[in-house]
């Protein structure tokens, strides 16, 4: 069953590396999401966490812990976890509640206390662990992924440094803007080019950050809005979580290897495009409807895959759209305007959840600055670990 | 005191100088080829489900793309903090008749400089870490145009 479900709120805690605890982030975020939706917390029938990994039990069980420091009201809990979906799984499991009449109104929350410098595997000797393995036998950190990804467009469409640059540079302008951002300082393609080579060839600049932040949204029914008051809300149209199929022959963090594709011919469709073409099929539409998207740039050649999976261009002709200036502010389908995780690093349960604040603020026009014109159709995607994935349709 | 020659992972690979390969499995049903092995379950969901045998895989194959590691990785990355760090190239290898991507460092000395997609590398024994007991091996990529 799929329909509509009302954003009644969106709110975050700012990125950044404040030095405190997921829960403080997460419980700033939902106030605030609360205040913005105008419900009392003690209404709130369902509350489903977006984990984190590194918060010990806690960030496990994020859903309890967040109701707990909101104050125990007897809401019906849930806390998942999905890598860099992980706060989009949460929305997922909100709506389906929702569409399925078991609760009216949900808090969906997701914060995260990152580490400095790489992310790294759970501790001890677990051979049994594809992320565990990647690390001890090929020192292959997330950025040595992106660094193979990027050369790969090189080599494939003939996209250059200068191209990935440009992507950080708008971004980073974009951030600027954003008062939600870490990095608020515009950046120049000399800066991009001036950074450390961090993997080859991607430098610093080309690479997000890992940060602190938390986000929340109130979704409810549409029916619970109209009592509420939110006669055209902000809805949810869908929310794709698809996994990928066998074979899957692009090589995806952790793994050593691609599928082997010797005796399964694969999909004509990479995993990241049935990402998006499944959040299109559920909400009916299709890149040529969007006002706007927000996609997971972990690093700046991955913004530019994006568009290529979200079918705002064809393949390989990702980097002519970014330098015809259509995805920026006021060009054809600004992409990243919240200035992306180029601008706020990734926290990561958070960060799909952020995407719909975004998407949120923008429809309602309420984004300021970086308001996106007349905005009414708007795209979130991401992509994790594990063969995770999600997209968030939005429109008003 | 020599120290003992141990597989970082065990049945990962096996073999000495030409004869060193990488070993993956095979459905028996399907044909179905996996790196790293799989030995319970096939994964081709269109499969009834066979035995899975240990095959050694293609020595040779091409660069489907390079990068580095210009930081020092985390642990369980096995380095020594008082050394200066030096970087080494990771490669992602496409294997013809596999039809398979697999990933590996380059032998040391080759660095992304000396790489292009499309260029044809090989299969070569190598060390990962030394400790007090143990040299622990792996496999490395190296360009077949080099003989060092």
């Amino acid at each position: 069953m799929t329909g509509d479900v009302a954003v009644l709120g969106a709110g975050m805690h700012p990125w950044g590396k404040w030095g405190r605890g997921f829960v403080e982030y997460g419980v700033v975020a939902a106030r605030a999401a609360l205040a913005d939706a105008g419900v009392d917390w003690r209404d709130i029938g369902s509350i489903v966490g977006a984990d984190t990994v590194r918060g010990g039990y806690p960030g496990y069980v994020a859903g309890a812990t967040f109701a707990k420091a909101l104050g125990w009201q007897g809401a019906r809990v849930s806390s998942v976890y999905a890598a860099c979906a992980s706060g989009a799984q949460a929305l997922h499991t909100a709506r389906a509640q929702i569409l399925s009449g078991l609760a009216d109104v949900v808090l969906v929350v997701g914060a995260d206390a990152a580490p400095k410098g790489f992310f790294r595997p759970a501790g001890g000797d677990r051979q049994d662990d594809p992320d565990w393995l990647r690390f001890r036998v090929l020192g292959a950190t997330n950025p040595t992924y992106f660094g193979l990804y990027a050369r790969r467009r090189m080599a494939l469409y003939g996209d250059t440094p200068e191209d990935f640059a440009q992507v950080k540079v708008k971004n980073a302008a974009l951030g600027a803007l954003n008062p939600l951002a870490r990095y608020r300082k515009r950046v120049t393609a000399e800066e991009v080019a001036g950074s450390a080579i961090v993997s080859d060839p991607l430098r610093l600049l080309d690479i997000c950050a890992t940060s602190d932040g938390g986000a929340a949204v109130v979704l409810s029914s549409m029916e619970f809005a109209r009592r509420h008051g939110a006669a055209d809300p902000v809805r949810i149209r869908a929310v794709s979580t698809v996994t990928p199929r066998y074979p899957n022959t692009l090589l995806d963090l952790p793994d050593i290897a691609t599928d082997s594709a010797v005796a399964q011919e694969p999909a004509a469709e990479t995993f990241r495009a049935s990402i998006a073409r499944a959040a299109y099929e559920e909400a009916g539409i299709g890149p040529e409807d969007l006002s706007l998207a927000e996609v997971y740039d972990l690093s700046t050649a991955l913004e530019l895959q994006w568009y290529e999976d979200l079918g705002l261009c064809g393949e390989g002709e990702a980097a002519k759209l970014l330098r015809e200036g259509a995805t920026t502010l006021g060009g054809r389908i600004p992409v990243n305007v919240s200035g992306g995780l180029a601008s706020f690093g990734e926290a990561v349960p958070a960060q799909a959840i952020a995407q719909v604040c975004e998407l949120t603020w923008q429809l309602r026009g309420s984004a300021g600055d970086r308001q996106v014109a007349g905005a009414r159709v708007g795209i979130t995607a991401n992509q994790g670990l594990f063969g995770h994935g999600s997209s968030v349709v939005a429109v008003r | 005191m020599s120290r003992t020659r141990t597989p970082v992972v065990a049945g990962w690979f096996a073999g000495e100088g030409e004869d060193f390969r990488l070993l993956g499995t095979r459905c028996s049903a399907c044909s179905s080829v996996f790196f790293p092995r799989e030995d319970t379950f096939c994964r081709n969901p269109g499969c009834p489900g066979g035995e899975l045998a240990e095959v050694p895989l293609s020595r040779r194959g091409r660069v489907w793309s390079y990068t580095d590691s210009r930081y020092r990785p985390p642990s369980p990355y096995v380095t020594d903090p008082e050394l200066s760090w030096q970087p080494y190239a990771l490669i992602a290898v496409e294997l013809e008749s596999e039809r398979i991507v697999v990933l590996g460092q380059a032998v040391p000395g080759v660095t992304v400089a000396d790489l292009t997609v499309g260029m044809e590398v090989e299969v070569v024994p190598g060390v990962l870490n030394e400790d007090a007991e143990t040299t622990w091996t792996t496999w490395h990529w190296r360009p077949t145009g080099v003989t060092a």
